[in-house]
């Protein structure tokens, strides 16, 4: 092994991203910075000749040209074991809660992908007693799904609640930008429903240094990885992924690459996707599925995060006015498991999301002054008992109650030959009253 | 030849600079030589002594002064027999075989040989010493599960040649030779049963090319009657995400009159991916009777892979089709996103520093793209048979927005366009191709009168739709109505399809000209109606008809069943067919 190289001068100071002349430093390399304000890691982002970029996890603020760098000889790694269970760390590794300083069992992070042949096809449903996800966009283990949010809309409650009713044997939760008040609010649910000890948190909070946050995936996923090969299915939660992209965005302006969409880098797909991707049901083995919070700034689905988010994911919940959208969300893997939950629940969820709409074309009918017809007013009937009996967040019900509520709510509505649903299953599930 | 090397300079995610001394050329294979493993990488700039390389895996750990060794080759795919039922990275790697060396995660600087070069496969000569050949014509067979396939004069070898010798028929492996042939100046060539092809170089080994005017059928009736694809043509499939363009690809795949198939991951999910490697094996191809399979070749270079092979992927595949076209073959060639190869040409060249073009896509991008597509094409071979290679690209337009670079360059090079969208794909009509947008250049499998006729009443019905969300349903009059529950009744039954039920996802053409027959008795006939509310009732009634008819196996007994069903009540609601209608279905049309 080399000795630790130390430099004293700093050439250039950017933002968070400083240079330094030296050589025999490789690509992606830590390096520490000691200043008056303590130390901090960087990490080497670009080599041009001799001259070497970091980028410094504590932020740019307050570092000196005379500032002392010393090479570390390692890239970036986290510590696992199942005595992280419980514990919460920060965007450099170390720990944010009371508890010491893990230097076991050190894994990197950011590793190479899953051979796709060693992948097996996700088919094992998920339960989360949410009829909105169970019945109409079941989720799957393994699955990478978003949940698309405005900011201000509950989704940090609806990850915690899934967190706390999704069979899981580990959950890592990752937070970038988190606010403070969240960070809490996480601790206090999963401790109050007993989950903490099952556990791993990274958080990154809204007060803590840019590149602190872009860390925050790597760790959790590669912690969840570990976990996933040791036959333990886990459960990633990520909120907020914008705020990632975010943090991504900054240093590459910093670094003065040429952005591509407002201000994202070129390779805002491919970061995403390196991240997502992790998600996997090994052979054999445990499995990771991923739930991300991405929120949209102004609404806006093609804004390029969850634009090039929900290219990535195998779906995406959308949550707007505190429910589930029907339309919007979806979950591409729910075909894998949906054939075999019990057979009307294909025909039936594609039944209602069809009259659903069609009740939003009425619905805009209506509040333009146009006359209802006998047709209009059934499906005025039948769209507000879907809100109030599936739709409503607070619903919780099994995804076979759920199926029996929808046939009731059809029959409450409509004639058998008005749903479109094909005979042999409304003469079979058809409620006789 | 001797050593060339260089020195790393710089490095930039995964773009390095190399201070090299002797001649290095342009898409130049090279290795970068970090710890114990060295990185396959491509040359793709070059300044004075300095040659920018992409890697075409994570750069991590590569230092300054790390050494880099050309090769001086192209990067190239192995041809030979063996290539079929294979499931590859984007540069020709087996994924098994990576598998097998490496666990679970595909660790970089481990490479495997395309082909297999220990198997040994049964050829049998076809030349005859004496034979004058060229490149592309071919000396010999090999049986590849349900294909005869064909041993070339490599397509690299310009000029005329004479057969020398040729084996016997009997067991090789690829690499051993298996003919000696004589160019023009007495110098001896062996030839064995694979060769080497640059993949960025398109075949052109054929004695013409034709237009395409033979229709693919993929089975999905709105495709195939309204928006079809011809063989050896090319079309795209641009759609938001979520519209359903990967499931409309699958469905192809396994369903599409071609030969054989080669499907093109690019930068897409790797779950995907899986999917086809387990469902496939288990399916049968109906053509061959044997497992889908082995028609088969699947390039995936999922999104979390590195994107240079990324880049390497769409290349890798259009020369595995070309391959096998020369064989007289009709190849199907399916990519899996366009926009993801558009973008790790962007990715590269805002690393290079290019002068960005629209929307920081690179300039060369629409020349780039239509290079691509060039290489689909209807072929004459040398020995007078023909082949193709059909390509369907699927465009992820950046916020589902056509008006997009990658989408634009697109249209502007295919012949048929299948615009997915986001209203139907949430109203959940599946396939969520548009009829309003799309547009084909080639040839319907029903009619094509017959075809105007369904299209015209699709128009006109959504024209009367959207003038209802304006004048409101009592403002229309009971003959636009009706025309409305028309077009509705055709979207409904004819041009939704579902994907999921294998009676009704597998819609050949014999069925969908026998089922537009029946659609535009229906469509085409006056009822004695006389209210909106009547009307409704007898659509929807005829809609769930015909629903239950698709479900339904051609010309078995349910189905005539339910096809009386359709009559009975088509004569309960007195139907008179109209002047039009009764000439388009005159006898032998």
């Amino acid at each position: 092994m080399r000795m630790n190289k130390v430099y004293n001068r700093i050439e250039s100071i950017v933002g968070n991203v400083i240079t330094v002349r030296a050589a025999d430093v490789r690509y992606k390399e830590l390096a520490q910075i000691t200043t008056r304000f303590g130390r901090s890691l960087a990490q080497v982002n670009k080599i041009d000749g001799d001259i070497v970029s970091l980028q410094v996890f504590a932020g740019g603020q307050g570092i000196s040209t005379g500032d002392e760098v010393r090479f570390l000889g390692r890239d970036m790694r986290v510590s696992f074991g199942d005595e992280l269970l419980g514990r919460i760390f920060n965007g450099s590794g170390e720990p944010r809660d009371k508890g010491p300083v893990l230097t076991e069992n050190m894994t990197s992070i950011g590793g190479p992908s899953v051979n796709p042949t060693k992948r097996i096809l996700a088919n094992r449903m998920l339960r989360t007693n949410i009829p909105m996800i169970d019945m109409f966009n079941t989720l799957v283990v393994s699955q990478k799904l978003p949940i698309f949010s405005i900011s201000g809309e509950p989704y940090n409650q609806l990850l915690a609640r899934i967190a706390m009713q999704a069979q899981a044997d580990v959950i890592v939760l990752g937070g970038m930008g988190l606010k403070y008040d969240d960070f809490l609010y996480f601790k206090e649910e999963l401790s109050k429903g007993g989950a903490l000890s099952k556990t791993v948190m990274f958080i990154h909070t809204a007060s803590d240094p840019t590149v602190e946050c872009m860390m925050i995936p790597d760790m959790v996923l590669a912690v969840a990885e570990q976990f996933a090969l040791q036959d333990k299915d886990v459960l990633v939660l990520l909120t907020d992924m914008t705020n990632y992209a975010d943090a991504m965005k900054e240093i590459a302006i910093t670094q003065e690459q040429v952005p591509s969409n407002r201000g994202y880098p070129g390779d805002l797909y491919s970061q995403l996707a390196a991240r997502y991707e992790k998600a996997v049901d090994f052979a054999n083995s445990g499995s990771v599925t991923v739930l991300a919070v991405t929120t949209m700034p102004g609404d806006d689905v093609t804004h390029p995060v969850p634009d090039n988010t929900g290219y990535i994911t195998e779906g995406q919940y959308y949550l707007k006015g505190g429910r589930i959208e029907p339309f919007g969300s979806l979950s591409r893997l729910k075909q894998n498991v949906n054939g075999k939950t019990r057979k009307d629940h294909r025909a039936l969820m594609d039944a209602m999301i069809r009259m659903y709409s069609s009740y939003k074309e009425t619905l805009e009918k209506k509040n333009m002054g146009f006359a209802m017809s006998r047709w209009d007013n059934k499906l005025l009937k039948y769209g507000g008992l879907f809100e109030s009996e599936l739709m409503d967040l607070s619903v919780n019900l099994t995804l076979e109650e759920a199926l029996d509520t929808g046939w009731q709510i059809l029959a409450e509505c409509f004639e058998k030959d008005e749903t479109g649903i094909k005979s042999d299953l409304t003469d079979e599930f058809w409620p006789e009253n | 030849m001797t050593q060339n090397t260089g020195k790393v300079v710089g490095v930039n995610g995964n773009l390095l600079s190399v201070k090299f001394d002797g001649s290095v050329s342009m898409n130049e294979i090279c290795f970068v030589k970090v710890d114990d493993t060295a990185l396959k990488s491509e040359v793709i700039r070059i300044r004075g002594n300095i040659a920018q390389i992409q890697v075409y895996e994570m750069t991590d750990g590569i230092k300054y002064g790390d050494e880099v060794e050309f090769t001086g080759d192209m990067l190239s795919a192995e041809l030979g027999p063996g290539l079929l039922g294979q499931v590859y990275d984007g540069l020709q790697n087996p994924l098994p075989v990576l598998a097998q060396q490496a666990g679970w995660f595909l660790e970089r600087g481990i490479y495997a040989d395309g082909l297999d070069h220990e198997k040994k496969w049964e050829f049998t000569p076809t030349a005859k010493p004496g034979d004058v050949l060229r490149a592309g014509e071919y000396i010999g067979t090999v049986p590849e599960g349900p294909f005869t396939h064909k041993i070339f004069v490599p397509f690299y070898l310009l000029g005329r040649y004479t057969l020398k010798s040729i084996k016997e028929k009997g067991m090789y492996t690829v690499k051993e030779p298996v003919a000696v042939i004589t160019d023009e100046r007495g110098r001896d060539i062996d030839i064995s049963m694979s060769f080497k092809w640059p993949v960025k170089r398109a075949v052109r080994c054929y004695s013409e090319r034709l237009a395409p005017v033979e229709t693919m059928e993929t089975k999905i009736r709105l495709i195939d009657s309204f928006f079809p694809v011809a063989k050896g043509g090319t079309y795209c499939t641009p759609g938001p995400f979520g519209a359903g363009k990967t499931v409309l690809q699958h469905t192809t795949s396994r369903n599409a009159d071609v030969d054989i198939v080669i499907i093109a991951a690019c930068g897409e999910r790797a779950g995907e991916v899986v999917e086809t490697i387990t469902e496939f094996p288990e399916l049968t191809d109906p053509r061959t009777g044997r497992s889908l399979m082995e028609r088969t070749i699947i390039i995936c270079n999922t999104s979390s892979m590195p994107v240079a092979s990324r880049e390497a992927s769409v290349y890798t595949s259009v020369t595995l089709a070309e391959y096998y076209r020369q064989m007289g073959l009709n190849v199907l060639l399916l990519a899996d996103s366009t926009s993801r190869w558009a973008q790790a040409l962007r990715e590269m060249s805002g690393r290079l520093e290019e002068i960005p073009g629209e929307e920081a896509f690179p300039a060369y991008l629409e020349s780039y793209i239509a290079a691509f597509y060039e290489r689909a094409g209807y072929v004459r071979l040398p020995d007078g048979s023909t082949g193709s290679v059909t390509i369907g690209g699927t465009v992820s337009p950046a916020g589902g927005n056509f008006e997009e670079p990658v989408t634009q360059a697109t249209l502007k090079v295919v012949g048929a366009f299948h615009g997915l969208s986001r209203e139907r794909s949430d109203a959940r009509k599946y396939p969520a191709i548009d009829p309003a947008i799309s547009w084909s250049k080639y040839k319907t499998v029903i009619d094509a009168d017959k075809s105007s006729y369904c299209k015209d009443i699709l128009h006109k019905g959504m024209d009367v739709a959207s003038m209802m969300k304006v004048i409101g349903e009592e403002g229309t009059t009971l003959e636009d109505y009706i025309l409305y529950l028309k077009s509705e009744m055709l979207d409904s039954v004819y041009l939704q399809q579902n994907s999921f039920d294998s009676t009704d996802s597998n819609c050949f053409a014999d069925r969908q000209r026998y089922v537009t027959d029946k659609l535009i008795t229906v469509l085409g006939s006056d009822y004695e109606i006389t209210n909106k509310d009547d009307a409704r009732i007898f659509f929807n009634r005829m809609r769930q008809r015909f629903i239950d008819w698709n479900y339904k196996a051609f010309e078995s007994e349910d189905f005539k069943k339910a096809e009386a069903e359709i009559d009975m009540l088509y004569s309960d609601g007195k139907g008179v067919l109209t002047g039009a209608a009764q000439i388009l279905l005159k006898d032998g049309r």
